[in-house]
């Protein structure tokens, strides 16, 4: 499928692996390949999983980024899942995983991922975009460019706008 | 009054443009409603019974003459000729097109304003002290740190998707008109021993449908960590804060089921990690901003304007004004004055075209060209030369916009209601003016003297019924039909409080006579020059509720649909859209 990743619209081979009704994180059977598995898997079948060439994983907005802590570098992709686009944990999450958890890798939004939430995914962390399938990813694409400057920090920008760039004073006005 | 830069500019201009294509996407059909509905909200656009309403922040409640201008102008051009004050010391239209909106805020962004953040679950538009920067009692001036917070807070990519909305209100005097007890976060500007800035900070306040009185997380914080702590304060928020039930997702339900210590406790915890990182504000960035609100040139005056004492003697409406609506003003020769937006008959906050280009134009001639919103709906001429007082009087007044009674029991705080929120329960305007017009004397509103009635049409309280010395609440119940609880003894400032409720609910018909009840029995119990809420707190619910619940509380009949009714003079408008939408909720 196509993702938006570092700012380009690429070909992705990275599958999400989902749970269905039926089945446990402890007896799934995850396929071969580059496989994006949920946390709860990746935390009950580690030592298997980790022995493959690339590992990947996914957190839902309801879990803790901290678990991983001490071996994100392991992970060739992070993703964050967004079960709706009004969910706003993943921005903390994204968050957290980059500035404590000193994440380097590909960070990867899933989900609910839609236009107008990406320039603040970008400012968190986020260097990657699953949109939802229904959306023209090309269109999608614009909502990295909406806006050219920033008040405050974020993962992005580590200094607020006023230690940045001289402001006009009030006797220049 | 702080001015934008080449970057503020740019900002709210990529705004408009980011808008204006969101607009065209929905038009379109290329963006559904629900989709769309975030991002107009992030824009202070609302989907009501009739119309569109955009709400426009005002950032801590001050706006230029040049700004209220604008104002009038989107009320003739794009609305029905009048605009609507609120609580949060924001102006909202009521009857608005979509596929104008886009136009309306590049006319707002000419004159550095925007209806950004002034809705969805963001930090809202922060409110402040209406007297910032002239009260007597003034601390710290609170407006550049107000300043600084609504830069920090506009499109902070962390949390513009938080549980529920978040509102931040900050004060620098010892008396508080910023209600920071009852905000998410409430500052209160301060300095200590040795004469530093800081700040207490209070958490978890806020009113709707479970009224809390804010925690006092901490006690005096430096204000160079303004910023770091409410990053750290709002990480936790976004993390630990329901989402599971909109009514327990604000702030105060998580800071009430941690407990504040513990809630404390995980925020120092968060902030360890970000103190004294790059987001600790500067003396530079403090003095860059402060500079804007350096305090006009005064005249030298030796002390009061003798002519005012001589009007006074000769004009007895002119000495109801100055009793009721001009307010001190810590230089000599200077006053403050209230332009009150409760004229009986008309919505509480409410102003026409003509009021707010005529407001505009006292601003220019008598204050400095700059004018307050008020949390109680009124606006400020906060600068006035106690020598203008008498013309400014009669200007005012030939405007609609002299009723002398700022405090007085027609000083209603209302929100909009059921004639035009979708989320009301009952109507709030109509029963505002059917008790200004109950007691309309003002000789008996000047006797009752100061009283606060506020009114809300539904639990979300936006009429602050709860901080209300008698606060009336629209009640959803079976039969559908429209109900008020009264309350007693809710209080806003250092002496919060909030109102308990009396007894079962009244109708439309009854609440006046309510009152009146109400009222009669403080004329009783009072003694000397005690105001009703002192009577109240001193003698507690009980002979209140006694008397209320007598005898049966007659309907009266006059209040009938045909005087009261449902926008009687706009009862042709049907809700329409230019779009298809869901169900027109929020």
């Amino acid at each position: 499928m196509m993702i938006i990743k570092n700012k380009t619209v690429v070909a992705d081979d990275w599958v999400v692996l989902r749970l269905a009704g039926n089945e446990t994180p402890e007896a799934v059977t995850v396929p071969a390949g580059k496989i994006i598995v949920p946390l709860k898997v990746w935390q009950t079948q580690r030592e298997l999983l980790q022995t493959r060439a690339e590992s990947g994983v996914w957190l839902n907005s309801d879990e803790r980024p901290e678990v991983l802590q001490g071996e994100v570098a392991k992970f060739s992709v992070i993703a964050v899942n967004f079960p709706r686009f009004a969910d706003g944990r993943g921005y903390s999450i994204a968050y957290n995983l980059r500035a404590r958890l000193e994440y380097r890798g590909e960070l990867r939004a899933i989900g609910d991922v839609l236009r107008d939430q990406l320039f603040y995914m970008q400012r968190v962390g986020f260097d990657a975009f699953a949109i939802r399938a229904d959306q023209n990813i090309h269109d999608a694409l614009k909502g990295l460019t909406d806006f050219s400057e920033t008040y405050q920090t974020s993962w992005d920008q580590k200094n607020p706008l006023f230690r940045r760039v001289p402001r006009t004073g009030a006797e220049l006005k | 009054m702080y001015r934008y830069d080449n970057y503020d500019q740019q900002i709210v201009n990529e705004r408009v443009a980011q808008y204006r294509d969101q607009v065209r996407r929905r038009l379109s059909g290329e963006l559904a409603e629900d989709e769309f509905r975030p991002l107009r909200l992030q824009n202070g656009l609302y989907m009501q019974i009739h119309a569109y309403m955009l709400r426009i922040a005002v950032p801590y409640g001050l706006v230029s003459s040049r700004q209220m201008r604008m104002f009038a102008h989107i009320a003739r051009n794009y609305d029905r000729g009048y605009g609507h004050f609120t609580t949060r010391q924001n102006i909202q239209f009521n009857w608005l097109k979509l596929e104008d909106t886009p136009a309306i805020l590049a006319d707002l962004a000419s004159v550095e304003m925007h209806g950004i953040q002034t809705s969805g679950n963001c930090i809202r538009n922060i409110s402040s002290d209406e007297f910032a920067g002239v009260a007597a009692d003034e601390i710290v001036d609170p407006r550049p740190y107000a300043e600084i917070l609504r830069q920090w807070s506009t499109f902070h990519p962390e949390f513009a998707y938080l549980p529920r909305k978040f509102k931040i209100a900050i004060s620098g005097a010892t008396t508080d008109r910023a209600a920071i007890l009852v905000h998410d976060i409430g500052l209160s500007v301060l300095k200590n021993a040795r004469g530093e800035i800081g700040f207490r900070v209070l958490v978890g306040g806020g009113l709707g449908r479970t009224p809390i009185i804010g925690s006092e997380i901490y006690d005096f914080l430096p204000w160079q960590h303004m910023m770091t702590y409410i990053e750290a304060i709002m990480r936790v928020y976004n993390q630990y804060g329901r989402r599971d039930n909109i009514y327990k997702a604000r702030i105060k339900i998580l800071v009430k089921a941690l407990g504040a210590a513990e809630f404390k406790r995980q925020v120092d915890a968060e902030w360890a990690d970000i103190k004294d990182g790059s987001s600790t504000l500067t003396v530079e960035e403090l003095q860059r901003v402060e500079k804007y609100f350096t305090p006009p040139v005064y005249e030298i005056f030796s002390g009061d304007d003798p002519a005012v004492a001589v009007h006074k003697a000769e004009n007895k409406a002119f000495a109801n004004w100055l009793q009721r609506n001009v307010k001190p003003h810590k230089v000599p020769g200077y006053a403050a004055v209230v332009l009150s937006l409760k004229k009986t008959a008309i919505a509480p906050g409410d102003a026409s075209d003509l009021q707010m280009d005529a407001a505009a134009d006292l601003a220019d001639r008598f204050s400095f060209g700059e004018l307050r919103i008020t949390h109680m709906q009124n606006l400020v001429l906060a600068d006035v030369r106690q020598a203008d007082l008498f013309t400014l009087w009669k200007i005012a007044a030939a405007q609609g916009m002299a009723t002398p009674n700022v405090g007085l029991l027609s000083d209603i705080i209302c929100c909009p209601g059921g004639d035009f929120c979708t989320l009301a329960n009952a109507r709030s305007i109509p029963l505002a003016r059917a008790i200004s017009e109950r007691f309309e004397s003002l000789d008996f509103q000047h006797d009752i003297g100061e009283i606060e009635i506020n009114m809300s049409g539904c639990m979300n309280s936006c009429g602050h019924n709860h901080v209300g010395h008698i606060g009336v609440l629209g009640v959803d119940k079976q039969d559908g039909g429209e109900w008020y609880q009264i309350s007693l003894g809710g209080d806003q400032g250092n002496q919060s409080a909030i109102g308990k409720v009396i007894g079962p609910s009244f109708t439309f018909q009854q609440v006046p006579q309510v009152i009146d009840r109400l009222l009669q029995v403080y004329v009783r119990e009072r003694i000397e020059d005690e105001k009703f809420i002192d009577t109240v707190r001193r003698i507690g619910l009980v002979p209140f509720k006694e008397y209320v619940y007598a005898t049966p509380v007659v309907p009266d009949a006059r209040l009938d649909d045909e005087a009261y009714g449902l926008l009687k003079d706009q009862n042709s408008v049907a809700a329409s859209y230019a779009v298809p939408y869901f169900t027109p909720r929020f």
